[in-house]
């Protein structure tokens, strides 16, 4: 991958401007200036100005995914903020939430604080989402208060659920004085017990221990009833199954502090795809059936579902190549993002070009509370050139991410991130 | 034969498995002579890599693969040293490294025999793998009632015990769906997996109706690990309606065939008197054990296939 | 195109009397039936042997025990070829210790059917004698092996075949040499 730095002046020249905040396509030219944008539409060149032939491209905001795993502190075999980084760009994202599953969890404002000060010499902004407990383990909450002065954007136990149910509602509660959402991985530990993938016929056939969709939606289901009664604001992570969406779509109705992500996996594989004992499949929740996979797609179509989080979670390849019970859950996901997801949703169930970008740019920000008016002139240039029709296949090759546990190389995709512009550097192919 | 490894019974074709158990009444004969030996897979050696305990299964491939010629080596890891999975790819690449022909393989983790083959070029059996598949043993199975009754084709099958635990289960509903014979399963709800009618076999509580209905039992073990699980809540609740015991077969008045794969718990699943009866063909599903592994070795350790011709 | 050429050298009498012939030898050589025993070897062995049998009951009085093996397990080229066996398969049910084995087949042509023959039968016992019996002999032995009691000697050149035909296989008597013209 090719990653430098902006000249003084940088000219976006013949694309088209896909605005998700005005939902608007134009086609324009965009001059950077400084690292900053400085004119949309005439644009005058200089001889040392460097231009970007965009023609048949699409500029739009960076993407942002608010569910990462960048495994730092602890895990830095796996993926550091800088790899992880390069990865996002790959990806065409120029912004990224971090869950706090590291070792140590990112549970106090120290470390909140070593987040951010470590992001700063990383080419994409890098937002702390904090620990729901101390340590994870659910029993104390944490400093939310200090922890959101130092730069949290969230709380979350991701990796784990918080299964104490009054803990949930203590964390619901207690957020609610400072608007930010709680992020909890639904899933019930008992029910699902050692299963490691769907329970369905695929398991019954490959003689799998597995879990049911209900091991989601049932704590999805609590996890709604508290932010009912506590009145505080909930993001749904990675949801997975019909059943999951049905509770959210209703309770959406009158709550509008629920929100919801879904990852390009569940939207592009089925549980039939595990045939092959593939551990990159090995995800939690676990990858469900076909009439789940389409429910999803209706949920995204029908805005149950606002945005797309890739849940980045890299691995080693010692971790992954063992037998599919020892394999850790996860997989990498965000140089694939783009290229699977729009195959899914635009190219093979006619969603919108601009609809899918608003799930990976405005949608995500807005739940986070990030600023999105980023064609504004004078806005610091967090853009995204992309191809949307380009056909190809995802490689090794694309993958900058520290780990290479990705089940889709040698699958097609559709639509490509060409450039991403972000923090006063470009990167491209 | 179309697949080179023996995985699983899943999608096998009906033909290899006829030509398997045609092949295995021949082996049959062998183990008859007094000097029972063919020099058929003479020079080739097999690794019996045994991840698990399995002290019958892995005596029977032994005699099998001794009957043939072949060269044996035993390897037994024990669990507890099996760490995060380097153990096993590293014993697969030592084993490509001694330049082996075959591997059978028993391995607690379904998908583990799968797993081995992206690692060794040789060909590989699989004897077992967790809760998946156990095609040698179906095999044997399908080849004990195909010389009881001599087809298989609308033969009425029940597997009662433990089912959502058992590869023998799983393998045999494959194996006998591929033959045209049907299948009934019977147990405790909570040990029968969810979707099974998927596979095309019914499921039914009441052994008393199953035994009407079969012309063959196949009795699994009910392993005395599951009890206290949550699963089961005792021998004596599991034996009461579902153990095939002597007063429950005196009340029906027919011709059965009763299959164990062993080892058996007697006086749970199993009474002794019914084991031992003149119904059991628990000990010819022993000798056709070796027979039909030395079929499926010859098989698949042999060249391309021609009619048989001296 | 290659058209085989066909040549009938036996008819059903010709290839009666080469049989009624052999059943003589063999009990002119042994000096009588006793502790004879016939093995054919499938497929076309076990006909030829059960016409011996009932001969050699038609003159000497008694009936020998008969047996058939059929080699596939113990051929000599199984690392390069897959056979399977014959549905009918090796039926051995009388010891054969200190008997005197008559080997029945149809052609004798390298020898190496004969050898897995006699490989087979060391599984059993050990016989006092084995003697070969064989319909024709083609020539073209690629091993030490020798017949005792032979029907008619075919010589045979590169490119010919002999296809022995029997009643009860193919519903009638007859040795073909064929040729492939190239």
């Amino acid at each position: 991958m090719n990653f430098s730095k902006l000249k003084k002046q940088v000219i976006l020249k013949g694309g088209q401007i896909l605005d998700p905040l005005t939902k608007t396509i134009v086609k324009r030219d965009l001059l950077i200036e400084d690292e900053k944008i400085k004119a949309i539409g005439k644009v005058k060149t200089t001889k040392s100005a460097q231009i970007i032939d965009c023609k048949n491209l699409i500029i739009t905001h960076g993407f942002c995914d608010i569910h990462v795993h960048f495994r730092e502190p602890g895990r830095e075999d796996k993926e550091t903020l800088e790899t992880g980084s390069m990865a996002a760009l790959a990806g065409g994202f120029t912004r990224v939430c971090v869950m706090p599953n590291t070792d140590p969890p990112i549970d106090s404002p120290e470390v909140i604080r070593y987040i951010i000060d470590r992001s700063e010499e990383c080419p994409i902004y890098i937002h702390p989402i904090g620990a729901i407990t101390k340590g994870q383990d659910g029993g104390e909450l944490t400093e939310m208060g200090a922890m959101l002065a130092e730069g949290a954007v969230a709380f979350s136990d991701d990796g784990l659920p918080v299964t104490d149910s009054s803990m949930m509602r203590n964390a619901l509660d207690y957020a609610t004085m400072f608007d930010i959402p709680i992020i909890n991985h639904a899933e019930d530990l008992c029910l699902k017990k050692d299963g490691v993938m769907h329970e369905g016929i695929i398991s019954t056939n490959l003689g799998l221990p597995s879990s049911p969709d209900i091991t989601e939606s049932n704590m999805v289901h609590r996890d709604l009833s508290l932010t009912e009664l506590t009145g505080g604001r909930l993001h749904v992570p990675h949801v997975s199954s019909a059943k999951s969406l049905e509770h959210i779509r209703s309770s959406k109705k009158s709550n509008k502090k629920v929100t919801a992500e879904v990852t390009p996996h569940h939207l592009f594989f089925t549980d039939n795809d595990l045939q092959n004992f593939d551990t990159n499949l090995k995800v939690a929740p676990p990858i469900r059936t076909k009439s789940d996979k389409k429910a999803l797609i209706k949920g995204v179509k029908d805005g149950t579902l606002d945005c797309i989080a890739t849940d980045h979670a890299p691995h080693t390849i010692e971790e992954k190549e063992g037998t599919f019970d020892l394999a850790p859950f996860g997989m990498i996901g965000l140089e694939s993002c783009f290229g699977a997801v729009n195959k899914v949703l635009v190219k093979e169930n006619n969603f919108k070009l601009l609809s899918l970008i608003e799930m990976l740019t405005t949608k995500p920000r807005k739940i986070m509370g990030f600023n999105n008016n980023l064609l504004e002139i004078g806005t610091s240039a967090e853009l995204t050139i992309l191809d949307p029709k380009e056909e190809w296949i995802f490689s090794k090759q694309d993958i900058q991410s520290k780990s290479k546990n990705s089940p889709f190389v040698g699958k097609n995709m559709y639509g490509r991130v060409k450039f991403t512009i972000n923090k006063g550097h470009i990167s491209s192919k | 034969m179309k697949h080179r490894h023996l995985l699983g019974l899943k999608d096998y074709p009906a033909e290899d498995i006829k030509s398997i158990i045609d092949t295995a009444f021949s082996f049959k004969e062998v183990l008859e002579r007094p000097i029972k030996k063919v020099p058929s897979l003479n020079g080739k050696t097999i690794v019996n890599l045994f991840f698990e305990n399995s002290t019958r299964t892995r005596i029977s491939f032994e005699l099998a693969q001794k009957r043939l010629s072949a060269d044996t080596v035993n390897f037994s890891a024990s669990t507890s040293s099996l760490k995060k999975g380097e153990t096993f790819k590293d014993t697969a690449q030592n084993l490509e490294a001694m330049k082996i022909d075959a591997v059978v393989m028993r391995h607690p983790t379904p998908g583990a025999p799968l797993h081995l083959t992206k690692h060794i070029d040789a060909i590989i059996i699989n004897a077992g793998d967790g809760t998946h598949e156990h095609p040698t043993q179906a095999i044997l199975d399908m080849t004990s009632l195909y010389e009881k009754f001599g087809f298989l084709k609308g033969l009425k099958i029940a597997i009662i015990g433990d089912i959502s635990h058992s590869r023998v289960a799983l393998s045999n509903i494959y194996g006998l769906k591929i033959m045209g014979a049907e299948v009934t399963l019977c147990g405790p709800s909570t040990l029968i997996p969810p979707f099974v009618e998927d596979l095309g076999v019914d499921v039914n509580y009441n052994v008393d109706e199953v035994i009407e209905w079969a012309d063959a039992l196949n009795v699994l073990r009910i392993q005395r690990e599951r009890m206290g699980g949550g699963l089961l809540p005792s021998i004596r609740e599991y034996r009461n309606l579902f153990g095939i015991t002597t007063e429950r077969l005196s009340r029906h008045k027919k011709e059965l065939v009763i299959m164990h794969p062993g080892p058996m718990n007697r006086g749970v699943e199993i009474d002794s008197a019914v084991a031992d009866s003149d119904q059991a063909i628990i000990l010819e599903q022993v000798l056709n054990g070796v027979a039909s592994r030395m079929a499926i070795l010859y098989l698949l350790l042999g060249g391309k296939l021609e009619e048989g011709k001296n | 195109m290659v058209s085989p050429k066909i040549k009938n050298i036996m008819n059903t009498e010709a290839i009666d009397r080469s049989i009624i012939r052999l059943a003589h030898e063999i009990l002119e050589r042994n000096h009588g039936a006793e502790k004879l025993m016939l093995v054919g070897i499938l497929s076309r062995g076990e006909p030829l042997a059960v016409r011996l049998q009932s001969l050699i009951k038609k003159i000497s009085g008694t009936k020998t025990p008969i047996g058939f093996l059929d080699i596939t397990f113990h051929r000599d080229d199984f690392r390069d070829r897959l056979v399977v066996p014959q549905v009918k398969g090796t039926d051995i049910n009388e010891p054969i210790d200190d008997k005197i084995i008559i080997l029945v087949d149809d052609v004798l042509f390298t020898g190496r059917t004969i050898r897995a023959a006699m490989d087979e039968l060391n599984a059993f016992g050990r016989p006092q004698k084995i003697q070969l019996a064989v319909l024709v002999d083609r020539g073209h032995r690629e091993i030490p092996i020798k017949a005792d009691f032979i029907g008619k000697n075919i010589p045979t050149h590169e490119g010919e075949h002999i296809k022995v035909l029997l009643k009860e296989i193919d519903d009638k008597d007859s040795v073909l040499l064929t040729q492939s013209r190239d």
